[in-house]
């Protein structure tokens, strides 16, 4: 077995209230990849935070060993010295800036003191890029990639900086299947060339095909570590939530009913570039279904959700009908009053108002039912939240609590409650369950059959196809804007979905 | 015996949390009265406590009116992510208006104040227009109108001081009152006596205070939020009383309740509950907080900013008003950097410049703060340039305070 090239010993963290780990020991040996599994909250990127000094050295208990040397990281450039890059969720490059600018940002290449050398930069961008296998100028702008190409800048970022330790927090929940196969390959090639790499993730099935160790932390502690062989997915689940579940996906079979929500040859159009993105597309959805849209990334799906609730796009065709009725939606208030709802694909930006508590994002859609006269019944506001956080089982130290406090599915729950106080007949779950761990995501799954049980319509957006072969009762594919399959739950397969999904029709 | 005991302990520590959680919580708020509170106490000691005496506190509190009223409004600009640099100028503009209006049009005073209100509100439509509907940021819209309407005020006034004596004489009386009249009393009384009016409007204020805040209380106890122990609530509320009932008690016994100030606390209840109570300020709070959220949520974001720019724009009417009843003129430097003072007012009360954060009371007292200094200052003889000096350093260090805290 290879050597061990950094190790965390007897890691303890707390903040004032909790102990967000507790004497955590992980090993991390020299050119492996070593996945990081746990729940939402089970301590994963805390442990991280101190390994890249975030959190510095004295402010936690215990030791990072790295080649038998206890390091004493002070701030993140401290690590960054020592040979480990940190890549977090939420992307950290300058998008209106060129790829180059951003790889040395902070440590520009200089010929004399203060004065670029860009000549050098370019040169040592350009083979940095080849490394990632990216094909595009140095001088791209980031804003004009793609979001799987930005993340192989930043990896690329991290190894301009010559890592030995390279960490991957969530590197592929905003990646179509190719992106993500592309990262698992480069992956591969930096494990072939001796560069650790710590990933961390909620899609098991990744972990499964890349690492060869894996960690399970929960409530702050490590539960176990193994290698991938010894480490089936049912086993990794039993410990993450300290449970067997028994049914991730919890089927459910309902009668049809009539059709509630029909498209008829949706025509939308981009505002600022002109482009059809989307073309001719008609659909229904029937009482007592949900309907699942699969598809790539940058497909259209969104676009389409977002243009139907009348908030993006320029229509040029098509006509939306409910119940039997045609109807016409201007803007957000027009589609709430007909009784849609839209859980975004992206929370923190379009779902949530962070700096609000529970109570008032809970009634932020459907403040006019609870008020009279432009006045809020404060009474009636608390029995609304209140109703919903016990029904979708929100974790909540209060209803005053800021949701920016709340983990990723306790907000997802919160914006499930505010649109559901809107009493929807039509319900668009854009990435419903993207980054939220699977405790909660059995949970938002069976809030979803819940509804579909008392007649709402889902449209369910997912780019898991599990998820959309799971939960779907018919799966209607988009590629490039065009609707190029339709499926009813039982023929649909991961292959026939992936076959449309990439324009084989 | 050992439960009792053991409960006893985790009773105190429960209690010492409580205490403690109340402070972090309201810090803020705190931090805000501390500074108040240091202030009169520094300009006491200097000004051999002229400071203090019931004439100084009194005019102070009239000097915060204009202020105030920008402040108000400044808030809900701010909270909603935008800023309104044009109020200063605008400010003066309609203080002239209302002068033209009684001195050349021989409007009566309602006519004339209508007449103002209209105008602001105009004001108020077109920047609003520029902001929501053609989304030039609300910095450049009202910093176009800050050096436009300097100009205007100028050119209606003819560059002269319009003095209110050249209006017809009654109207110039009761015009007077606005910003320099006092609460009648049912018996005369002169200063140093008591004014009875004044005197029950300070009861009917106690008992206000007391009645929401018990009602409050009992609502949160009702739907099971926390609240802090009943000794604590008693003390908070004594306190308090004993806070409005001193500073109105130095009105009383001077001169009796400035009608302004009495006004300024209605604008203060109003404002504050249309920020907590309605659905509008609700929408305007989120919108502050995260546009694109708030217009997913079905709210329309143009038609808030533009009914938002209509409100600074009325309550900066209101503010001309009362600085040309104050003056007893309307002058071409009348609000000069009161747009500075008034967002320096809402930022020393809490309000963060990002945006969805910010509350009525905050700048109200952010008002008084600023008031203070110009006052204390004023009163110390203290040389001009220092006074603008010292008022922009304690801007500064109120947004690095505000900064500091939030890092925690």
């Amino acid at each position: 077995m290879s050597e061990v090239l950094l190790e965390m010993k007897g890691i303890t963290k707390e903040f004032p209230g909790v102990r967000a780990l507790e004497d955590v020991t992980v090993q991390f040996h020299k050119g492996e990849i070593h996945a990081l599994v746990g729940e939402n909250g089970a301590g994963k990127s805390t442990l991280m935070k101190i390994l890249s000094g975030f959190y510095p050295y004295g402010t936690y208990d215990g030791d990072i060993v790295l080649d038998g040397k206890v390091q004493k990281f002070n701030r993140i450039r401290d690590s960054e010295h020592a040979g480990i890059a940190i890549i977090y969720q939420e992307l950290a490059l300058v998008k209106h800036m060129t790829i180059a600018e951003n790889l040395f940002l902070g440590g520009e290449l200089c010929k004399a003191k203060g004065v670029i050398d860009w000549n050098e930069t370019f040169h040592r961008t350009e083979k940095a890029l080849k490394e990632v296998g990216l094909r595009v100028s140095p001088a791209t702008r980031v804003i004009d990639l793609g979001v799987g190409s930005q993340q192989l800048v930043e990896i690329a970022k991290a190894l301009t900086k010559d890592a030995r330790v390279l960490i991957l927090d969530e590197p592929t929940a905003a990646l179509t299947e190719t992106e993500t196969e592309n990262l698992l390959n480069i992956l591969d090639s930096l494990r072939a060339k001796g560069v650790t790499c710590i990933y961390i993730s909620h899609r098991l099935r990744e972990v499964d095909r890349i690492a060869d160790r894996i960690t399970v932390l929960r409530d702050g502690k490590t539960i176990v570590t193994d290698t991938q062989e010894a480490m089936p997915e049912e086993r990794i689940i039993h410990n993450m939530v300290g449970r067997a579940l028994t049914d991730m996906f919890p089927r459910r079979v309902r009668p049809l009913g009539d059709a509630v929500l029909e498209v008829k040859n949706w025509t939308v159009e981009d505002p600022v570039t002109g482009a059809l993105v989307c073309d001719n597309i008609s659909f229904e959805v029937r009482k007592g279904e949900i309907l699942g849209i699969a598809g790539l990334m940058g497909a259209g799906r969104t676009e389409l959700v977002m243009s139907l609730f009348g908030v993006w796009g320029k229509k040029k065709a098509g006509e939306v009908w409910l119940k039997g009725k045609p109807i016409h939606i201007h803007n957000a208030h027009d589609a709430i009053r007909e009784g849609f709802s839209l859980v975004s694909e992206d929370r923190k930006r379009y779902g949530l108002i962070l700096g609000m508590d529970v109570k008032q994002n809970s009634t932020l859609a459907s403040l006019e039912r609870i008020s009279k006269l432009g006045v809020i019944n404060k009474n009636e506001e608390i029995k609304s939240a209140q109703r919903y956080v016990r029904e979708l089982r929100t974790k909540t130290p209060s209803l005053e609590q800021r949701v920016g406090n709340l983990s990723g599915g306790n907000q997802q729950k919160v914006v499930l409650a505010k649109w559901l106080l809107t009493q929807p007949k039509v319900l668009f779950l854009d990435e419903p369950t993207r980054g939220i761990d699977v405790g909660a995501k059995v949970e938002i799954y069976n809030i979803m059959n819940d509804l579909v049980d008392q007649g709402v319509c889902v449209v369910m957006i997912s780019s898991e196809l599990p998820e959309v072969l799971g939960m779907s009762d018919r799966i209607v594919v988009i590629h490039e804007g065009r609707l190029t399959g339709s499926f009813k739950r039982d023929e649909a397969t991961e292959e026939k979905v992936i076959y449309y999904a990439t324009g084989g029709a | 015996m050992e439960t009792t005991a053991a409960s006893a302990t985790s009773g105190e520590s429960r209690l010492r949390e409580l205490i403690l959680g109340s402070i972090k919580r309201n810090t803020k708020q705190y931090t805000m009265f501390i500074a108040l509170i240091a202030i009169w106490v520094i300009f006491a000691l200097v000004t051999d406590r002229v400071f203090l005496t019931p004439r100084n506190l009194s005019n102070l509190f009239v000097q915060t009116v204009t202020t105030a009223i920008l402040a108000i409004g400044m808030v809900l600009v701010i909270v909603t992510g935008h800023i309104d640099l044009s109020v200063g100028s605008v400010l003066g503009f309609a203080g002239a208006v209302c002068a033209m209006l009684m001195i050349k049009f021989e409007w009566g005073v309602a006519a004339s104040i209508a007449g103002t209100a209209a105008v602001g509100l105009a004001i108020g439509a077109w920047h609003g227009f520029w902001v929501a509907y053609r989304k030039v940021p609300a910095f450049i819209v009202t910093l176009a109108s800050m050096l436009a309407f300097r100009g205007l005020i100028i050119g209606i006034t003819g560059g002269q001081t319009q003095g209110l004596e050249m209006a017809p004489e009654r109207a110039a009386e009761v015009f007077k009152l606005i910003g320099q009249g006092y609460l009648p009393t049912f018996r005369p009384a002169t200063a140093g006596q008591l004014h009875d009016t004044s005197l029950y409007f300070s009861l009917l204020m106690i008992v206000l205070f007391v009645v929401t805040a018990l009602r409050r209380r009992a609502a949160r106890v009702k739907y099971g939020f926390a609240v802090p122990p009943l000794f604590a609530e008693v003390l908070r509320l004594v306190f308090g009383s004993a806070l409005i009932g001193a500073f109105s008690m130095i009105m009383v016994i001077y001169l009796g309740i400035p009608l302004a100030v009495i006004f300024v606390l209605i604008l203060t209840l109003i404002f504050d509950f249309i920020a907590n109570d309605t659905t509008f300020g609700r929408h305007l709070y989120a919108i502050g907080g995260n546009p694109e959220a708030a217009k997913l949520s079905g709210i329309s974001v143009p038609r808030h900013t533009f009914a938002l720019f209509m409100i600074m724009g009325l309550m900066t009417a209101i503010a001309g008003i009362f600085s040309t009843s104050r003056l007893n003129a309307a002058t071409t430097s009348a609000g000069q950097n009161a747009e500075l003072d008034a967002i320096a007012s809402a930022v020393i009360g809490g309000t963060s410049l990002m945006g969805g954060e910010g509350t009525i009371y905050g700048a109200v007292i952010g008002a008084l703060v600023m008031a203070s200094l110009d006052n204390g200052m004023s009163l110390m003889n203290m040389d001009i340039t220092f006074q603008y000096v010292i008022k922009g350093l304690i801007l500064l260090l109120a947004v690095w305070v505000d900064m500091a805290q939030r890092k925690k």
